[in-house]
């Protein structure tokens, strides 16, 4: 791994008797993309607010290029690009003008800016909507346009909080799109999202987080391996016989979790066991079968799945 | 052209970095941005209703109370309450601006966690949303006296001082407003400001002299800022700068200092636990 950019270790954060980050390690090197899953309260986003100096840790240590942002709030700030969970954008100005005085907040000159407007307009493929108030943009448009406001300052990390929470399938992958772009441009990406699918999208790496704590760390693919098997079969019988038929299935495979409407069974290979389970006469009402992916590695490291 | 990262290890050596990075103006940038596409309706009956005090009061109940008895002399009516509604208009133009809008801004727009996301601090923020406030409370104080001027209402060339008086009335209420303001989480919270606001205008000696009180009232009525504001506006209008004009430049210097430290602090208590 090359330098790190961001290092922490036993990073904790309480809020009274709460613990939202309950000691964590982990390191982000440079030009990575760095995903932090979860499901909600696990202390994601409680870690980026730290990382990004608007929330001080109580205690373990954090460096971001070098620097604790306890003590250098304003110039790790600097250097990072913040996309909030919510945004944020200043609803009484146009497109333009809340890109423009975003890079002035920084302290930048007024030409510098205004070249990085157009820039930026034509990255969010925002240049038609440039002198329209926010309030008018979909939740696709007012998201690029978040995320080309972080990056007015030409930022050498990126956080994004939740980037595609709310968006419909089309926007998002509009959205991954530039993500990616930033990506090879050699931009620092730190992700938190609850979505897998994103996860495998976007990071080259990540943890898993639950309850504070990290409970897995790898890329995708060797979490994957680490923690599933290459395939699931999801079979379901309707919610009453699942129960039923769950002892027998359990019997045909190492392990199998029963969700409430279906029951995911682990294997090599889920095509031979679906036959051995028709053989038996078992005939579920649907069934599946697909390569595990990291909503399989959730579940199995804390059994429950990911979106409640 | 220097980058974000070098304008932010230019300043970390200075005193209170943490808390300000030196760009109160680029907050006033912002702000006079939105005015431009902003609707004038709120920004000029702001401003009207003092002048409305003054022809209701001055040029109508005027003319049955004729002269009135002051320190300096008996003045006609209108012209003892031309100070007073001056003051008033400052403050009015503070309040606007430092209460309401910074309550939307924390509260519904989040505007200021979008700011401190940068490298500004809770001081810049606090000073630039001030600072903005108080413009407009000068520039409702000007317009008073523009008015007022041709209307023979101003005594004399040294009332020209109530504008920078003006100016140090609007700080103060301004500074004081979105302290308060920050830490209200509700808008019966906010209604309570309108609620204080007016009566305190009525009785703090803007449309008559509050030694018609008794004694405790007179006392109490004292302690508002509302009655400094007024009192120092009418000492520079009428040209008796005495000490208890410095008493009322020192309470509104208090009300400033105070009203930063509290605003600075909230918002970093808010936005950067």
């Amino acid at each position: 791994m090359s330098e790190s950019l961001i290092s922490a270790r036993g990073l904790t954060k309480k809020y009274g008797d709460f613990t939202a980050v309950d000691g964590i390690d982990f390191d982000v090197a440079k030009g990575e993309s760095f995903g932090l899953l979860g499901p909600n309260g696990a202390g994601k986003s409680t870690t980026m607010r730290i990382i990004a100096a608007t929330s001080r840790r109580t205690s373990g240590t954090i460096s971001i290029l070098g620097r604790d942002p306890e003590e250098h709030g304003p110039q790790v700030r600097a250097h990072l690009g913040v996309v909030p969970q919510q945004d944020n954008l200043d609803t009484e100005l146009t497109v333009a003008e809340n890109l423009y005085i975003y890079g002035r907040y920084f302290g930048l000159s007024k030409k510098f800016v205004k070249g990085k407007v157009d820039e930026l307009l034509s990255f969010a493929q925002l240049e038609e909507k440039k002198d329209v108030k926010v309030e008018a943009l979909s939740g696709g448009m007012k998201r690029r346009l978040t995320i080309a406001r972080a990056l007015v300052s030409e930022p050498d990390i990126l956080m994004l909080d939740e980037p595609t929470t709310g968006l419909d399938p089309q926007a998002r992958h509009i959205l991954w799109d530039r993500l990616f772009r930033l990506k090879e441009d050699g931009v620092t990406l730190i992700i938190t999202t609850h979505f897998m699918d994103e996860a495998e999208q976007l990071c080259d790496r990540l943890v898993v987080m639950d309850k504070g704590k990290i409970m897995a760390e790898g890329s995708p693919a060797e979490l994957i391996k680490k923690y599933s098997t290459k395939e699931v079969l999801e079979v379901r019988f309707g919610s009453d016989r699942n129960k039923e038929v769950a002892p027998i299935l359990h019997k045909m495979c190492d392990r199998i979790e029963e969700l409430p409407d279906r029951i995911l069974m682990y294997v090599e290979d889920g095509e031979k066991l679906l036959e051995e389970i028709v053989a038996k006469k078992l005939h579920p009402n649907t069934s599946l079968v697909r390569r595990s992916s990291l909503e399989d590695v959730f579940l199995r490291l804390t059994g429950r799945s990911l979106i409640e | 052209m220097r980058t974000a990262v070098e304008i932010a290890d230019a300043r970390a050596e200075k005193l209170g970095h943490q808390l300000y990075a030196g760009r109160a103006r680029a907050i006033i940038e912002r702000a006079s941005i939105a005015l431009r596409s902003s609707t004038w309706v709120p920004i000029a009956t702001g401003f009207i209703e003092p002048v409305l005090y003054l022809l209701a009061f001055g040029y109508g109940m005027g003319t049955l109370i004729g002269d009135i008895s002051t320190s300096s002399g008996a003045v006609d009516y209108t012209i003892f309450i031309a100070p007073g509604l001056l003051a008033t208009s400052a403050m009015n133009g503070a309040i606007y601006d430092s209460t309401w809008n910074v309550f939307f801004k924390l509260n519904e727009s989040k505007l200021y966690q979008g700011m401190l996301a940068t490298p500004l601090g809770p001081l810049d923020v606090a000073l630039g949303e001030i600072i903005w406030a108080l413009i407009r409370g000068l520039s409702y104080a000007v317009a008073f006296m523009l008015i007022t001027a041709p209307l023979g209402l101003v005594p004399s060339w040294g009332a020209i001082f109530a504008i920078p008086a003006a100016v140090l009335i609007a700080f103060g209420f301004a500074s004081f407003g979105m302290a308060i303001t920050s830490y209200f989480k509700t808008y019966q919270q906010m209604g309570l400001i309108n609620v204080a606001l007016l009566p305190m205008f009525l009785f703090s000696g803007s449309l008559y002299p509050i030694t018609v009180y008794p004694d405790w009232l007179e006392f109490t009525i004292k302690l508002l800022p509302t009655w400094h504001g007024i009192e120092l506006i009418r000492d520079i209008w009428f040209g008796v700068i005495d000490f208890s004009s410095l008493s009322h430049i020192s309470y509104f210097v208090v009300m400033i200092v105070l009203g930063l430290f509290f605003t600075t602090r909230r918002l970093r208590d808010l936005f950067m636990r």
